[in-house]
């Protein structure tokens, strides 16, 4: 058994952020997989689901379900990010007024993202987009 | 405690998820910054909040919270609190401030929800 489901996620739209990380978490539920499990994915789902929506231009979230590893790939068509080990940094964040007053921009994603995967990896090109994918191992 | 004893003693107005005033709660999380409940709270606790935007409903699903209260009388919208029935959450509002909520929350036996 092994599939894939994508989803769009828009810049900018507050309004549908979040359908994606709880479309995944259902999924999952029905799939089975424990709660444990599914609490790293849909935390750092939903981390990288709010920074589509918040930093690029609008992207995708890919769930791969394989045999024994989940696989989220979050991608997006720019800006990219300047300096990645900035961004990685705890506390560093480009957000503005709006996000911070609706709780988020804390520059603490990414770093929780990394917290939660099994593995993380990040690629980001200038005016290309950022590519992050994670991979969580069900036992 | 029991989320009926929330209710009581915050003097709060419940929401939406009547159906969980029964269910038990350890622990609590207080604060207005989503951020810090997704990277900091342990599962199953009672999210004390002064936001009440979407995000805190998505943010409190995805991190497995067992509740919220709004402090400071804050009450989401209609479509916010349908979204609320969705997830089949309970959520209620209270005039108190955080402070005071968390207090009086402590005082009653609730410890912080914190990971480490
Ligand atoms: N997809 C992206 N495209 C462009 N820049 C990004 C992207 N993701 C993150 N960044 C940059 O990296 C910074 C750090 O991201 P991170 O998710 O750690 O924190 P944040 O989103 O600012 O705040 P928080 O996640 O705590 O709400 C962002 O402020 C932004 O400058
Ligand atoms: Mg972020």
């Amino acid at each position: 058994m092994s599939y894939e489901l994508v989803f769009d996620v828009k810049r900018g739209d507050f309004d549908k952020a979040g359908e994606a990380s709880r479309k995944i978490k259902h999924t999952l539920q029905q799939l089975g997989v424990s709660n444990r499990i599914i609490r790293k994915i849909s935390i750092a789902g939903y981390e990288g689901e709010m920074n589509l929506a918040i930093h690029s231009l609008g992207g995708k979230i890919i769930l791969a379900v394989g045999e024994n590893k989940l696989t989220l790939t979050i991608e997006d068509v720019g800006p990219g990010i300047p300096d990645i080990k900035l961004a990685m940094t705890e506390g560093f964040s480009t957000a503005g007024d709006e996000v911070r007053s609706m709780g988020f921009g804390a520059g603490m994603g990414l770093t929780n993202m990394v917290k939660n995967a099994d593995a993380f990896e990040i690629t980001s090109e200038i005016n290309e987009g950022t590519k992050i994918v994670m991979n969580f191992i069900i036992q | 405690m029991k989320l009926s004893q929330v209710r009581e003693l915050l003097n709060a107005v419940v929401l939406t998820g009547e159906n969980h005033l029964d269910d038990e709660v350890y622990v609590g999380f207080g604060c207005d910054l989503m951020s810090d409940v997704l990277c900091y709270a342990k599962e199953g606790a009672v999210l004390l909040t002064g936001l009440s935007n979407k995000q805190v409903l998505n943010t409190a699903e995805m991190a497995n919270m067992n509740s919220i209260v709004f402090v400071r009388n804050k009450v989401p919208n209609n479509e916010i609190l349908e979204l609320a029935r969705e997830m089949d959450i309970l959520t209620m509002t209270t005039k108190l401030i955080l402070f005071e909520c968390c207090g009086i929350l402590y005082e009653h036996g609730l410890k912080g929800a914190n990971l480490s």
